[in-house]
């Protein structure tokens, strides 16, 4: 029995380094990924993540085309290009009248254009595209460490800037209103999203990264009720996605990262109907309860 | 979101791409063509050379990618003029033709594709060309490898504990998807490999499907050309006189390898008619097409080979990413052993710009690594 579930959930670790790596490499990218998208849901900014992984293309087929496969110029690149669209389409909302979701939706979909284009270039081929895309099975050192790092720094900063960006994110009129550097906070929040998409990249690919950070954010809030909570619950369901997405993708022998974020979207759906906050069976068997309730006060 | 969209549902085999693209070429262009033609046409008569050259002119030739355009160069000589649609380093089972592919198959009287389900998105691009010409499919003749899962079809050991246990693995799978029947093993595997059909395409990869390819072509270009036709079958059969003497050459070098260290560990299974040729067990991560992701299950399957059988080397391929094959040799201490080119030439100055020069490269890579 033992035996059994040692060959099911450890061995494939044990055996193979690749599968260590990649444990390693998703488990990093999936504690600082989840807290992030919890800020970002309360930030209403959800479909921001999505907009930003394409921001950073142009930049990381740039660092490709310029560098080859090395991990440092894709990085490079793809940061600078993500900032780039996250500060002119701030900018622009606070400079027009455009909306910041429209002024996103612009840029993205310019920098998206100019990637593909970028990609192109080099020969005839999509063949580039699959480099850029990451492969959480081919983890090299320089990629781990890059993820490490990421992570690290992730948890450092929005640790520094807690306060900061609770504020920002319940009540961004009230910290105007005192002073506070709430543009810092948006911009950082935007900043830190970036650098993980660009992290999440070598790991997963871009569309999959985007799955990570949201998909355990989306789940929280029916489980618990505090941030601190959602924040810690978040990072842990990422990692036991990750963890269980690998050795589904060894058992049953399926591609990995999409075999993880499916996990992450099974651990959704469960939240979804099963969460005891505003899960829809707790609010199917909680309304009866309540309407009784509220008839024996009248 | 639409790209990565699509680009995960492409390598899944869900082809969007050139669904989205205009496939005629712009009205502009080919009005500045018209003008550009018109010009010419002007100042023609006032070229020296121009009025006595009667000499008919290049023949158009389009090939789906850059071995086949090769071929067609070597047999066409000064006579064609050859465009491949997907250059050296390119990867032709996912390609996204553009317009000016389109404009140049309506304008080419000859092309050239390998066949066996290789280049799909062709099909397309052919209709929407209005290409009326010759079609030449080199790999007629060809005996189709069937695809059955990878050569190495037993390495499905997943608990480490049956590494004694399974060698009698020397003979070619050919039933369907059944080779891991005999292991107990409680994981039912069904070899996600997504393929184009259920031949493999990569025939050229054996110098004697090599030698069909070079006539098939040849009989392409004189049925379309016929003034010439006698020149290209005489450059076929030269052609086909140095794939021969190569192809004794080579078989002679892997002859004297030792059994067990004829292995081939590579990315996407491209080398199958390879090794059946010369006597190589192909070991390859993914399946037949570059487009499947390949899953832990596969990587874990090939890592456990090379440990068990000792396997020198991995090799790299030009056309796919380094990733899993460098993660196969941190994984089991095999060296890379170089960079083989399956699917495409490099470009002109590299070291397989040609077919037969990518052949010698290939052989030299694998001998020099492979050898005790």
């Amino acid at each position: 029995m033992v035996d059994a579930l040692h060959a099911l959930a450890w061995a494939p670790f044990e055996q193979f380094g690749f599968m260590r790596r990649a444990l390693a490499g998703s488990l990093a990218l999936a504690v600082s990924c989840g807290p992030l998208g919890v800020f970002l849901v309360l930030r209403r900014l959800s479909l921001m993540g999505d907009a930003l992984s394409h921001a950073i293309l142009p930049g990381v087929a740039a660092g490709f085309l310029f560098a080859g496969l090395s991990v440092g110029a894709m990085t490079l690149g793809g940061v600078a290009t993500g900032l780039a669209v996250a500060l002119l389409a701030g900018g622009v909302a606070r400079a027009t009248p455009l909306h910041e979701d429209a002024s996103f939706a612009a840029f993205y979909l310019i920098a998206l254009a100019l990637g593909v284009l970028l990609v192109s270039l080099r020969g005839s081929s999509v063949d580039v595209l699959h480099v850029l895309f990451g492969t959480v099975l081919g983890l090299d050192d320089a990629a781990l460490r890059l993820v490490a790092g990421v992570s690290a720094a992730t948890l450092l900063a929005l640790a520094a800037g807690y306060r900061l960006l609770v504020a920002e994110c319940l009540d961004p009129g009230f910290l105007r209103s005192v002073g506070g550097p709430g543009t810092l906070a948006h911009l950082g929040l935007l900043a830190l999203s970036v650098l993980n998409l660009v992290a999440g990249f070598q790991v997963l690919g871009t569309m999959m990264a985007v799955g990570i950070m949201m998909l355990p954010a989306a789940s929280v809030r029916f489980w618990v009720r505090t941030l601190d909570r959602q924040l810690a619950l978040s990072s842990l369901l990422g990692a036991a996605s990750c963890y269980a997405g690998l050795l589904f993708s060894y058992h049953l022998n399926v591609p990995a990262s999409p075999a993880i974020i499916l996990c992450a979207g099974a651990v959704y759906a469960a939240s979804l109907l099963c969460g005891p906050r505003g899960g829809l069976l707790a609010r199917r068997f909680s309304r009866p309860a309540a309407a009784i309730l509220q008839g024996d006060v009248k | 979101m639409i790209l990565s969209l699509f680009s995960h549902l492409s390598r899944r085999g869900v082809r969007l791409r050139s669904a989205a693209r205009p496939a005629r070429p712009p009205a502009r262009m080919s009005a500045a063509a018209a003008w550009a033609a018109a010009v010419l046409a002007a100042a023609l008569p006032a070229w020296p050379g121009a009025a006595g050259a009667a000499e008919p002119a290049r023949l158009p030739v389009v090939a789906s990618f850059s071995i086949l355009a090769d071929m067609a160069r070597q047999i066409g000589g000064d006579a064609v003029d050859v465009h491949a649609l997907v250059g050296p380093d390119g990867d032709a089972h996912v390609y996204e033709p553009t317009p000016a592919d389109a404009r140049r198959l309506a304008q080419a009287r000859v092309l050239v594709v390998n066949g066996l389900d290789f280049e799909s998105w062709l099909g397309r691009l052919r209709e929407a060309s209005g290409f009326a010409g010759q079609v030449v499919v080199a790999s007629q003749g060809v005996a189709p490898r069937a695809f059955t899962g990878t050569e190495e079809g037993d390495g499905h050991g997943h608990g480490g504990d049956h590494d004694g246990d399974d060698h009698d693995h020397d003979h070619d799978h050919d039933h369907d998807h059944d080779h891991d029947h005999d292991h107990g093993d409680e994981h039912g595997h069904d070899h996600g490999h997504h393929h184009h059909g259920s031949a493999d395409p990569h025939a050229w990869q054996d110098l004697r499907n090599g030698i069909l390819y070079a006539r098939n072509i040849a009989e392409g270009l004189a049925q379309a050309d016929p003034a010439r036709a006698d020149a290209y079958r005489a450059r076929a059969e030269d052609y086909v006189q140095r794939m021969r003497a190569l192809d004794t050459r080579l078989r002679e070098r892997f002859g004297a390898l030792p059994a067990e260290r004829r292995r081939l560990v590579t990315s996407h299974d491209a080398f199958g008619y390879f090794g059946a040729a010369y006597g190589v067990q192909v070991i390859a991560v993914a399946g037949l097409s570059t487009e499947a992701e390949p899953s832990a299950a596969d990587l874990a399957r090939v890592v456990q080979v090379v440990r068990r059988d000792k396997v020198p080397a991995v090799f790299l391929e030009n056309i796919t990413s380094p990733r899993l094959v460098e993660q196969i040799a941190r994984e089991t201490g095999a060296k890379v052993g170089g960079t083989l080119y399956s699917d495409a030439l490099s470009p002109s100055g590299g070291p397989a710009a040609t077919y037969l020069d990518m052949f010698e490269w290939n052989a030299k890579q694998l001998l020099d690594a492979l050898q005790p």
